[in-house]
Parts: structure tokens; sequence; C-alpha cells
């Protein structure tokens, strides 16, 4: 098939408008209908999608499955996977039926609801396969709509202010990302990425308003891109939304929101600024690793003290992309393949625990940690898929979580030694916080007179961790499973940063002289 | 030669001829009971005289020795301004027969303040762009005191007449100012004079003065004072013609003068438009967080829009100007839904216009809900819809043109513009339930409403060619 990649982005946006002109009423018999839509469309978008996992040739380091189109002002509707996005569009694929499984509780409004879960996931598909600037910006940023909406429709108590901190803070960040992307189509003259990625842009100093600009233009489109990735990320300082955003949530929004919605800034980092502007990269470099070292260590202390079983995740979130932010900005082929992996297995693991806070609250409709206390008395299954995934989040070998945090930190010593040093002991906090969390919920007497009468896991329940699990797992103990697709693609970026970082080394020295 | 010249002015004097003898008729057969039937002929008229002018001849004409342009620039106004008029006029029928403000002036005025708005974006002189804008304004006038009954309604005609006419005094004296120095009214004399580096200081206070009258016309920051009181207190269906066409041809007027009497001065008027831009975007987005009433609110949106209109205008460049028409028509269209969606909004049969009165509206009415949700997101301009491309393309004319500060201070403002459409967004559908609001609506305004919205959504996919033709226009004004 010539246009794969348009017909897996856009069959959810198709059974979205079918459930918008075709489903009336708002019977029981309605909700089943939009329930099973939703389910039938995402399961059919995974199938195809496997389709570009199996014609995906890793060895070529190219834009694959490529689709080309004319647009407006010269613009295209271009599409095409690499080895960096490609597994983001599986992992895409593989978490939405989960999220549809997992809203199976959803009452209110539902055929709202999997409209907004559908349009969403033509959007964040978009996002990894869009191969012209603004085609990115538009799937990145029309994202917002939706998650807006289910945060603000669907959320809890305090979800107006949540969506708006959630849409104004990202949207702030964006729109900087936007005039950058201006700058570049006039400097290029074209927003095809793939044009994009082998043009040099200006790099010589100059001063602006009499700041002295190391990098010149270079660094200022990386100053605009970062401020939109970084908030996306999250990174600390500009992670605040973040906690707010999923502790409002419904439970499948804050699934996708840490599996999916926050490796959009991972992937930008990869996609844009480390190739496009590799001297604003090389000295903004120290800074981003400094802030991702001081994210890891402090949202962990921050996640310590949380009373709030979601807002611990989410602080545990930001510490993880901690990891990711630093293995990208260490710039050689550990620090980025570890970035990549923990960006795929923080998508299953924090999907998963999220999950789990979501099991715990639809039976007792409280995250606060207090209210639970030896749940492994009357939910041992529970338990047992807890403790996992609490492992892999603590980052135990065996679980996909060791494999990325250990190839960041690998990568990032070779760079930089005091980083490393310091995220490293941004582990031994996380196991700290991840077990105490599991620790107080989970172990104990059951002494709440509440929860005598909890339940153990459903079927239901059951069918939607079993996935998870197995990647976990899987990806724990044959990690080159991802690392041979994402290898040669990530070898070749690296090669293009160094060429072009000691090119424009040389040219400095040169010019000095 | 006369002949010739009355040729290229036909379409105005179709519609001057025909607004004479509706009246004349109107006034002998039965005022009133004529007024339904003159709307749906006058609106028609309109659009058969758009699909004229937007099918006519190519190439640029001159008549009157030059007074009068007839290029691709005017005709692209023109089909802009007419099809406008004719979609608001469509609107207001049935709502004002229905509360008995439906006169038989109310088409006619419309029609020739449509006249006035041709003549503006086609001046090629000073005394034409006077007399073009003044018909316009004298009309508007009456029309936003419609509703004669009301304190309001003729509170903001007699403020917009005192404000307007103090505006088009500062006009005439910048046009009394060029003439002295230039020697001329004849644009194309102007352009001789008005060169770059050695534009004289009179002429200079001229200019300033002029866009001074002009950036009143468009309700742009400091000059806007105006804009929220007429906005509220007209007739719905009025306001809605005030965000529109005037809008569209004021903005012409601005490029039509700028470029074909200034054109050789870039330097000396680009700031001025990139300041009155900057304020104007920020006054429009941060004075209408606060608002209560939505009027008010689409008032300080619309001085927020034409802020970034401006923004096209001040880089100076065709491609500028080619942002600009786009700009506009874009916004036009998203605020005929947008009208199309508060005339709607009613209690027990009166008009309702505080946005909290929205609450839980998507509950009633899924439908109309989500495409004035489309329609907020676009004018917010927000990706996928088609304001936000409207949006990118003035952000890229400015920075081609060397105004980087202003594309990042114009996002800036966009994103604090973002927050008041959420808000609306935020009543509609996260809100408390409260009292409802009728759920009937004229079919009308239904159509208006989705059309609008599924032009923003559509209209991403070629923008339904207006991008090809004000190249076009573009290309005939900056050469």
């Amino acid at each position: 098939m010539d246009n794969l990649l348009s017909i897996v982005t856009f069959i959810p946006a198709l059974a979205a408008l079918i459930l918008a002109v075709f489903l009336r009423g708002e019977d029981a018999a309605a909700k089943k209908n939009a329930k099973y839509v939703a389910l039938f469309a995402t399961t059919i978008t995974f199938l195809i999608s496997i389709g570009i996992y199996t014609g995906f040739d890793p060895a070529d380091t190219g834009f694959q499955f490529v689709e080309e189109g004319q647009w407006l002002l010269g613009l295209k509707y271009k599409m095409g996977v690499d080895g960096i996005s490609v597994l983001f569009v599986l992992l895409t694929t593989f978490i939405m039926p989960l999220t549809i499984l997992a809203s199976w509780n959803v009452e209110t409004r539902v055929k709202e609801y999997m409209i907004a879960f559908l349009i969403l996931e033509t959007l964040m598909l978009g996002v990894f396969m869009a191969l012209d600037l603004v085609l990115f910006y538009l799937f990145f940023e029309a994202g917002l709509i939706p998650m807006f909406l289910i945060i603000g429709i669907w959320g809890g108590k305090d979800r107006i202010y949540a969506s708006f901190k959630f849409f104004l803070y990202t949207f702030l960040g964006s729109v900087l990302m936007l005039v950058a992307m201006v700058a570049m189509f006039s400097q290029a003259g074209t927003t095809d990425i793939e044009a994009l990625l082998s043009h040099n842009f200006a790099s010589d100093d100059f001063s602006v308003l009499g700041i002295h600009i190391v990098g010149g233009l270079q660094t200022l489109l990386f100053l605009a891109f970062f401020a939109s990735f970084a908030v996306k990320m999250p990174m600390w300082p500009v992670h605040t939304w973040l906690p707010d955003a999923h502790v409002q949530a419904p439970t499948a929004g804050s699934v996708v929101l840490a599996a999916i919605l926050l490796k959009m800034g991972g992937y930008g980092f990869l996609r844009f600024s480390l190739p496009m502007f590799p001297v604003g990269s090389e000295v903004m470099g120290p800074v981003v690793l400094w802030m991702s070292a001081i994210a890891i260590v402090y949202t962990s202390l921050v996640a310590l003290v949380q009373e709030d079983m979601k807002k611990l995740i989410a602080y545990s979130s930001v510490a993880h992309m901690g990891f990711v932010t630093m293995g990208i900005f260490a710039a050689n082929q550990q620090g980025i393949d570890g970035a990549i992996f923990q960006m795929l297995s923080h998508g299953f693991i924090s999907a998963a625990l999220f999950l789990i806070v979501g099991v715990i609250y639809d039976r007792m409709h409280t995250r606060d940690i207090d209210a639970y206390g030896g749940l492994v008395n009357r939910m041992p299954a529970y338990a047992l898929v807890f403790m996992l995934f609490t492992m892999g989040n603590v980052g135990l070998p065996g679980t996909s979580g060791f494999i990325g945090e250990f190839l960041t930190l690998i990568g990032t010593f070779q760079v930089n030694t005091w980083v490393a040093a310091v995220a490293t002991s941004g582990v031994i906090f996380s196991a700290a916080y991840a077990l105490w969390l599991y620790r107080r919920v989970v172990f104990g007497d059951l002494i709440k007179g509440s929860l005598k009468s909890i339940t153990d896991m459903t079927t239901r329940e059951r069918v939607i961790f079993a996935p998870l699990v197995v990647m976990t797992l899987l990806l724990g103990v044959y990690p080159s499973l991802v690392t041979d697709i994402i290898g040669p693609s990530t070898a070749a970026l690296v090669q293009h940063y160094d060429n072009a970082t000691a090119t424009a080394t040389a040219a400095a020295q040169h010019a000095s002289n | 030669m006369m002949q010739a010249d009355l040729n290229i002015i036909l379409p105005e004097m179709v519609l001057a001829i025909y607004a004479m003898l509706a009246l004349l008729g109107a006034v002998y057969t039965g005022k009133d009971k004529l007024a339904s039937a003159l709307v749906w002929v006058t609106a028609a008229l309109m659009l058969v005289l758009a699909v004229w002018i937007g099918t006519g001849s190519a190439g640029a004409r001159t008549a009157f020795n030059g007074m009068f342009n007839d290029d691709g620039f005017s005709r692209f106004a023109k089909v802009l301004i007419l099809s406008s008029a004719a979609a608001v006029l469509v609107m207001s029928q049935e709502y004002m027969q229905r509360r008995g403000i439906l006169r038989f002036e109310y088409p006619v005025l419309v029609v020739l303040a449509t006249v006035g708005m041709m003549v503006m974006v086609s001046a090629g002189d000073l005394m034409v762009l006077y007399m073009g804008l003044e018909l316009q304004s004298l009309a508007l006038y009456v029309v936003a005191a419609l509703r004669r009954d009301s304190v309001k309604s003729t509170e903001a005609g007699l403020k917009y007449f005192v404000l307007g006419a103090l505006s088009s005094g500062l006009l005439l004296y910048g046009a009394s100012l060029v003439y002295g120095f230039a020697g001329t009214t004849l644009f194309s004399g102007i352009l001789q004079t008005a060169k770059e580096g050695e534009v004289s200081v009179g002429l200079l206070f001229g200019l300033v003065f002029l866009i001074s009258g002009m950036a009143f016309k468009v309700s742009a920051v400091p000059f806007h004072m105006w804009t929220p009181d007429v906005y509220q207190g007209s007739p719905t269906p009025v306001t809605a013609f005030f965000a529109t066409a005037p809008k569209a041809a004021a903005l012409g007027l601005f490029a039509r003068v700028l470029f074909d009497a200034f054109g050789g001065a870039v330097g000396d008027w680009q700031q001025v438009i990139a300041l009155l831009a900057v304020l104007s975007m920020f006054l429009g987005a941060v004075a209408a967080i606060g608002q209560t009433d939505i009027k008010r609110l689409m008032a300080y949106s619309s001085i927020a829009h034409m802020g970034f209109a401006l923004m096209g205008l001040a880089s100076g460049t065709a491609f500028g100007v080619q942002a600009m028409l786009i700009y506009v028509s874009i916004y036009v269209a998203m605020n005929i839904g947008t009208f199309a969606f508060i005339m709607a909004m009613e209690r027990d049969g009166t008009p309702v216009t505080e946005i909290a009165a929205l609450n839980m509206y998507s509950k009633k009415k899924p439908g109309r809900a989500l495409a004035m949700l489309i329609l907020l997101f676009s004018l917010a301009g927000v990706p996928p819809m088609l304001g936000f491309f409207g949006k990118f393309y003035v952000l890229r004319a400015a920075y081609d043109g060397g105004l980087a500060w202003l594309a990042i201070l114009g996002v800036v403002a966009s994103v604090i513009g973002a927050f008041y459409y959420l808000r609306i967004v935020y009543y509609m559908y996260f809100g408390e339930e409260g009292e409802e609001l009728d759920t009937n609506g004229s079919p009308v305004l239904w159509a208006m409403l989705m059309g609008s919205a599924a032009i923003m959504l559509l209209g991403i996919i070629n923008m339904f060619g207006v991008e090809g033709a004000a190249q076009a226009a573009a290309a005939a004004l900056v050469n």
C-alpha cells in the first residue's frame, strides 16, 4: 500500500466522524455502541500499523513509506517514518485500544468521549509521521483541543483550572516554536523536514539588544523549539502543569498523556533540535544536561512527599523524562538509544501505573494514599501487577525501565561525569518513593473498614494489563528488539551531529586565526 | 471617454441606483411591508454583483483620470465586501422581523454603505477616498441607531457619529496637508513626491493624520474606544455587519493609500503600522478577558484581529498584502459564523448576550456547540482550523519584512487571547447547568453557523483558491 501511513493516521478520525454523524441518542445501547466502535477502530488501527513494523527496513536510515503532496503556500503534505519515529507510531496504536478498554466505565457523554480520544489518536500519530514543519505543528498543536476537552469535561474536581493551565502553558511554548518555524521557512525556503535535516542554518555569533549570542541563529531557533518541547516533556522548571493535568484528567486521559503526549517532546528534540541545530544544541547542551539532573533529583524528592497517588506518579514521570533529555543531549549512540528506549518503556510502565491507580479509584473514588493499605489481602492479582510495574518504575534489571536508565547514564557518563553521578542518585530516590508507595497501599494490615469488601481485578482489567506486562518484561530481557530498529537511525543522527559540530568548530577556529 | 469611465464604475452605479429605486418604491408601496422581500432581493443582487466582479475582466483599468481604480486588488476586496454584506443581510431578516425593527431603510442603508466601501477600496484620489468613506460612515451611523426606541442603540449611534466625525476631521486634515505639500490629491501624483528618505515634514504629518483617520475605521488601538460600545449597543445583525464588511473595506483602503500613494516611502510608515498592530493585538487580548457580554467580547476580539491583519500590512511587501487579504477573508468568514451563533442565543424570545447564559449549551445543542467550538479555536488561531493559517501567513510576512519582533509579540498576544475564547468553550462544555436558552433557531442562522465552521475545517485543504486570488490581488497593488 502506498499510503499506509495516511490510512493508519486517519482511521481513528474516520471512526470519530462516523460516531459523530450516525450515532444518536443517550441510551445504554448508544453508549455501548460508541465504546465498541472506538475499540474496534483503535484495534484495527493497531493491526494495520503492524504492517508498518513488518515492512520497515531498519538498515535504511532514510525515511520510509513516504507520501508527498502539495499544499498551501508551498507547504507539503508529507508523511514518513524512520527508525526514530516508527516505534512511537506503534506505541501509540498499541496504547490506544487499552485506553479505550480502560474507559469502559465512563457513563457521561460517552459518544463525545470516544470521539475526543479517536481524534486525539489521529493527531498523535500525525505528529510522529509528519515530514513537513507546518504539518507537524498542526498535529502537535491540534492535540491540545481534544486533551483540553478530555480534562475539562471528564476530569476531577479542579478540572477547569487544570485544563486551562494545560492548554495555555503548552500553547505558549508552542507559539514560540511557530515563530521559529516561520524563520526556518524563510531562511531555507522549504518546510520539508527531510530537506531541512540537511540544511545548515547559520551559526555565526551575533548580538541582539546588546546580548552576545553564541551560535547565532541556531541558538535562537534551538531555544524557541526548546520552549515548546521542554514544556511538553515536561522538564524542570516548566513541569508544573503536568501534576495538575494528571491528577484531574480521567484515567484514560492520564494514560495517553503519560504514555504518548509526553513523548512528543523527546521526539521533537530528536527530530528537530539535535539534527537541525547541532551548533545550538552543543551550546545549550550542558545547560540541558544539568536541568535534567536537577529534574531527576528534585522531582524524585517531591514525589516522595505526595499524598495523592496520581500526583506521585506524575512527578515520577517528570523524573523519568529527565533521563530522556539527559540521554538525548549526551548526543552519543548510547545516550540517544537509551533515551528512545526509556521513552518507549516509560510509555508502557507509566500507562500501567496510571491504570493501576484507576483500578482502585474506580472502586473507592479516592486517590489518597492514606485511604488504602493492606490491599494484598483482598487483591492478590492486583498486588502482583502493581509490584511488577513498581519494579519497572524503579528500574530493576529484567524490566524495560532498567535498560533505558542504564543506557542514558552510560551515554551521559562519557560526556559529563558529574551530571551522570547526580542523576544516578535519582535512581535511588525513585526506588524510595515507588517502594514506599507500594508498601503504604498494598502491604500492612487491612484495617480500613471501607476496604473490607474491595474486589480484585476483573477480567477486563486483566486483559488491559496483560499486554503491558508482556511488553515490560520482553523489552527488559530482549532490548535489541528495540535497539536493532532504532540503532542505524540514531547512529546516522549522531554521525550527522558530530560532523556538523566539528565543521562549525573548525570554521570558528579558522575565523579566529 | 466618459462612456469608458462609466463602464468601469458600473457595479457601483448599479448598486447606487438600485438603492434609490428601492427607497422610492418602498415609500410609495407601503413602507415596511416590503422590507423582508427587499432584504432578500438586495442580498441576491449583491451576490450577483460579487460573481460578476469576481469573474469579470482581468487586468487593471483606471477611470476619471486615475481617480478610480479597477484592479485585481479592488476586485478581491469588493467580492469579499459584497458577499459578506449579503450574508449578513440574509442572517438579519428573520431576527429583525421578529423584533419589529426590520425597516425598509435597513437594506437600503446597507447597500449605500456597501457602495461607499466599494469606492473606498477603488479610490485613486484623496477626494474619492473621502467620499467613499463618508458615504459608508454616514450609512453606518444610522444603522447603528436602528433600534431608535432603545437607549443603548441610540447611544451607540451617537457615539459612533461623534467619534467618527472626529476621525473624518483628522483624515481630512491629513488630506489637506498632503495636498498642500504634494501639490495633488491624486495617489499617483503623491507617489511621485513621497520618495524614501525625502518625504517632507508636512507630508509626513499629513500621512500620520491619514493613518489616524483610517486606524479609527479599522478600530486599531489607540483609536478603538468606540468599538465595544457600538458593538454592544447596536442590534446584533448590525454588529455582525460592523464586524465584517466595513473592516475588510477599511483594511483595503489602508493598503490602497499606503501602497498606491506612499508606496515609495515604506520606511516612513512601517513602524507606525507595526506599533498600531502591537497595541491592537495586546489590548484586544487583555481587555477581552474581563468581558461578560459576548458582543463586547467580540469587539475586543475584532480589535485584536485587526492588529494581526495590520501586521501583514506592516511588512510592506506584496506578500504582506497577500497575507493581510487572506487573513481578513478568513476573519470575515469566522465572524459571520460566530455572529450567526450569537443571534441564535435567546431566552423566551429575547436576545441574550451574557456569556454565562451558555452554560452547558453543548448538552442541549451538541451540533451548534461543536460548530462554535471550531469557530472559537479558529479565532484563537489554534490549528488545524483555518484561523491558524491566517496567523501563519501574517507571521511569515512580518518575519520576511524584517519585523521578527512583531511576530514574536504577536504570538504572545495570541496566547493571552486564547484564554477568553477558551472561556466560552468552558461555559459551553464544562459549566454548571443553569437556565436554558431557547433551542429553536432559524434555519438560516443554523446554515450560516455550520457553513462557517465547515469552511474553517475544510478550508485547510486548499483554502478554496483564496490563496491564489489574494496573491494576484496583492501583486496588482504592490509593484
